[in-house]
């Protein structure tokens, strides 16, 4: 219901950009104003997010450990999951954002006879979302070949590596097939697994459909016969980013589709929850050191609050305390 | 309650992992008996000036709201919005991988799907979608929004007091998303408007008023402690020194109060004792703050303020130069990671310091309080106690790492080499099953009450059955634990699902090992148990301890 729901949105966007410029023939619109309007919403958003975030305050530290703290010298201590400075914090991070480190432990559990609860390993989900994240960085920096006159010098050694098997003309990236295949199986891990169906809203498949939307359209382009002119694609990508937009005559309706899609992405980025790319560094389980009781963490709001004094407390029991024998501050 | 208890085999063979219903939207629960806490009393919640105090029971149709309670938790969570980065973050990144879901185990225990960390805090955030985002606003639904209403609220309430806060969850997020830290916020929400469950509010109060959660009132206090060291005497012929409320001594110490009052706590208090004789530690015990636990964390940050405020301020007044904190989990992370922004900075105490090896704890230089753990595993690797690990020989233990100790400090190994140093034996639990990736006891975070048994039992269910798989293939016949909640509530626990294995705690292990000067022959453990070789004489005297306790 969610899945189609995300699937007919799809189509309407698909639809919306065929009709908006075979029928209606508003090239300029969809060449330049959406996707100016995607680029500039995308800018202001993801910024106005990260303000959001960093304005609301972190007043404890609230690291989840994941290893052994620092303590003793003879006791190892495991600086990258339970860190205890900046450079463990640092390390701890880019393990999370590159390898996905958190993901890697996943395990899955099985109730069997007995009862007798068992946790296998269970890495499908990191490798396809390593796959699927690793791609789109990829396929996003290749880009820049359209964006830059001469192709900045990373895109050449990309392009190389990534079409290293040289199958098809022009040559298939292996980006191209992974992000489809990682993109593919999540999909249908959310619809396979009866717990992530049930958990799954439209929205988590929307974001699916969208990007691989995307990648289809982008494959069609280079590899069928909607084949788009890459000269054509290069003066309008120029056009756009040096702010002298022209939309050439002979762009064809792919390339009009795969640019609305990469536009829909870029405008609904900032308000969803592809907003995780953000938030992953800003993440207070993670990005603090595991050093609280060495250094000291102020809590911006902290208020004074009601406690029971000791003074009050001997009030109330100076008579039995007296009986016992214990120690007092005051004899009466 | 015990006559209709559900059987271990009619609770294991019940548990689905495939939801039932199509979608979790729709907020009706059943109050089903064994899975709920008692609401609390109302002159608790007068005795801590918190809202709306009244008679109530969840299974009420009518929970006595204020008239405007929507808009006091709608506001009570715009505030808290901006108050914690977590609770902002939290609810917005989550990309619902299911990374976290069958990593819970109440979820694993029940097969409910609203026990999936991720969807208990979808509870939260479906209220937080429709209330605080565009697309929550114009799409509801299909965006997983929701409006606030009865219901919503009945289904938090079930829900947030089925977590333990025992962020096993954050663990496995690839964000880190803590669903502890939402349940945290999410009891604060209710608290609001007057709902909240005995088993918090009444140990909080009782510790707001005496000093610990029992209500245990000073001369109380010191009768127990009394009674320990004469008990002690009588099992080592040593008559240890015990203060409490003395000023200048050097050290405070602070233990869970269950450990003075409650079994098999109690032995670890033993232990305990003997262990601060026999090194002679300048040490007082405090009746003022004679609770290191803190049920306040279950309650909201200011209650944890409110209770946590004793420790320091009893320092102070005792002029010691640190502070000692015992075995127990929820302390321990209060004690680590909030004591110090709360209540401090303690700059009228000194940079720990062990007077016995001259050891300096640097990684508590600016809280100045040191874990037992720490404490012990420093005087052990240091050489500084003798002991006798053939008297431990009639256990043979595994060892539960408690949630806090472990996912909110760190403390692994500190544990485990006193362990090893004190017995023969030691087998660890499967790897998926202890150190980071802990189970929970299940009754953690004010939930171990007896009207919440079955929850309590599914909920313990995966640590009971790892302890299962080491009792049956190694013979495991004792789980220690360094925690007071574990040691109160995973005894039934064990009786339920791995009848045969006992609950101990590490200081318990130490006493029993400790060789003491002038100490008389040992025949028996702490508890009055024969060691292992030693004829099993007395039945008597194992009947008098567990009486006493
Ligand atoms: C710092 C950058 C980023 C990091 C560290 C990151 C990390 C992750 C992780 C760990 C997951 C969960 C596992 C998975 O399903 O793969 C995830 C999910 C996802 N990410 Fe990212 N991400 C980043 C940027 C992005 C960007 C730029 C996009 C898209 C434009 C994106 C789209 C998605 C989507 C759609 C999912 C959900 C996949 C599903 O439905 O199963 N991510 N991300
Ligand atoms: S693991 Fe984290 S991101 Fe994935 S569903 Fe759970 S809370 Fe959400
Ligand atoms: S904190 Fe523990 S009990 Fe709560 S949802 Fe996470 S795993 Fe479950």
């Amino acid at each position: 219901m969610s899945a189609l729901f995300a699937l007919l949105m799809i189509i309407i966007l698909l639809l919306i950009s065929i009709i908006g410029t075979e029928v209606l023939g508003l090239n300029y619109v969809f060449g330049v104003i959406i996707p100016y309007a995607a680029i500039a919403l995308f800018l202001v958003g993801f910024v106005y997010r990260i303000i959001r975030w960093a304005n609301s305050a972190v007043p404890f530290k609230i690291t989840t450990t994941c290893g052994q703290q620092k303590s003793h010298p003879w006791i190892k201590h495991s600086s990258l999951e339970a860190p205890h400075s900046t450079w463990g914090v640092i390390g701890r991070m880019a393990l999370e954002v590159l390898f996905f480190r958190s993901l890697f432990r996943n395990t899955k559990a099985d109730l069997k006879e007995g009862p007798r609860l068992v946790y296998g390993p269970s890495k499908w989900l990191w490798a396809a979302g390593l796959v699927f994240h690793w791609s789109f960085l990829i396929i996003l920096l290749r880009h820049f070949r359209f964006f830059a006159e001469p192709a900045p010098f990373f895109v050449s050694g990309l392009q190389s590596l990534d079409g290293f098997f040289q199958i098809g003309l022009p040559i298939f990236y292996i980006t191209s097939v992974a992000i489809v295949a990682a993109l593919a199986f999540l999909f249908v891990r959310r619809l396979n697994d009866p717990k992530l169906r049930y958990i799954s809203l439209g929205s988590d498949y929307f974001a699916l459909f969208l990007i691989l939307s995307i990648a289809i359209s982008g494959i069609l382009m280079r590899h069928t016969g909607l084949r788009a002119d890459i000269v054509d694609v290069k003066q309008l990508a120029m056009g756009l980013v040096s702010f002298h937009p022209n939309v050439p005559e002979s762009i064809g309706v792919m390339f009009f589709i795969h640019l609305f899609f990469v536009s829909v992405l870029f405008g609904y980025f900032p308000f969803s929850k592809l907003m995780h790319m953000g938030g992953i560094f800003m993440s207070p389980t993670r990005n603090m050191a595991n050093n609280n009781r060495e250094k000291r963490h102020v809590n911006p709001w902290d208020y004074p609050v009601k406690t029971h004094t000791y003074e009050e407390w001997e009030d109330e029991f100076r008579d039995v305390m007296k009986a016992a024998g214990m120690p007092l501050e005051k004899e009466k | 309650m015990a006559e209709k208890m559900i059987t271990p085999e009619e609770l294991a063979g019940g548990i689905d992992y495939k939801p039932k219903k199509k979608t979790w939207l729709d907020p009706t629960v059943e109050f089903k008996k064994g899975t709920w806490n008692y609401a609390a009393p109302p002159q608790n919640l007068e005795y801590l000036d918190l809202p709306n105090p009244r008679k109530w029971s969840p299974i009420d149709e009518d929970w006595k709201l204020p008239d405007n309670w929507k808009e006091i938790i709608l506001e009570g969570l715009r505030v808290r919005i901006k108050r914690f980065r977590s609770l902002q973050l939290f609810m917005d990144i989550c990309v619902r991988c299911g990374a976290c879901a069958d990593k819970c185990h109440f979820f694993i225990g029940s097969g409910d799907p609203k026990n999936m960390p991720v969807l208990r805090a979808e509870l939260l955030r479906s209220v937080y979608r429709k209330d605080f985002t565009t697309a929550g606003k114009i799409m509801g639904k299909m965006v997983g929004a929701r409006e606030l209403t009865v219901d919503v609220l009945k289904e938090w309430f079930y829900y947030f007091y089925q977590c333990t806060e025992c962020r096993r969850c954050s663990v496995f997020c690839p964000y880190g998303i803590d669903t502890a830290e939402i349940t945290m916020i999410a009891r604060e929400l209710m608290n609001l408007v007057g709902i909240n469950i005995e088993w918090i509010c009444t140990p909080a109060a009782n510790c707001f008023r005496t000093g610990n959660h029992l209500g245990i009132q000073p001369h109380g206090f010191a009768d127990s402690i009394e009674f320990a060291v004469d008990e002690l005497e009588e099992l080592t012929g040593i008559k240890v020194d015990a203060p409490i409320n003395k000023k200048g001594a050097e050290i405070l110490f602070v233990a869970p109060s269950a450990d003075y009052f409650a079994s098999p706590h109690y032995y670890t208090l033993l232990g305990y004792l003997a262990l601060f004789h026999e090194i002679g530690l300048d040490y007082t015990w405090s009746a003022y703050a004679s609770e290191g636990g803190n049920f306040g964390l279950f309650h909201s940050h200011e209650m944890m303020k409110r209770l946590n405020a004793k420790i320091y301020a009893e320092a102070k007044r005792l002029g010691v130069k640190w502070i000692l904190g015992g075995e127990c989990g929820h302390m321990w992370r209060v004690i680590h990671q909030y004591m110090d922004t709360l209540n401090g900075p303690a700059d009228f105490l000194e940079e720990p310091v062990s007077p016995i090896t001259g050891t300096k704890f640097e990684n508590a230089k600016n809280t100045k309080m040191v874990h037992i753990m720490e404490f012990t595993s420093d005087l052990i690797r240091n050489n500084k106690l003798k002991l006798d690990k053939s008297r431990n020989d009639h256990w043979h233990p595994t060892f539960h790492d408690s949630c806090n100790p472990s996912r909110g400090m760190g403390l692994i190994e500190e544990p485990r080499y006193v362990i090893r140093a004190c017995c023969n034996q030691f087998t660890e639990m499967p790897e998926n099953t202890i150190k980071e990736q802990t189970f929970c006891c299940g009754s953690g975070a004010g939930l171990g009450t007896d009207e919440n048994m079955e929850m309590r039992f599914r909920g313990g269910l995966p640590r009971a059955n790892a302890t299962k798989f080491v009792h049956d293939c190694d013979g495991v016949n004792i789980l220690l634990c360094i925690c007071a909640i574990d040691k109160a509530t995973l005894p039934p626990l064990l009786e339920y699902w791995v009848p045969g294995v006992e609950v101990g705690g590490i200081h318990e292990m130490l006493g029993n090992a400790l060789i003491m000067k002038g100490e008389k022959e040992r025949t028996t453990d702490l508890r009055g148990e024969p060691l292992a070789g030693v004829e099993s004489e007395e039945e008597k005297t194992e009947e008098e301890v567990s009486e006493d306790a």
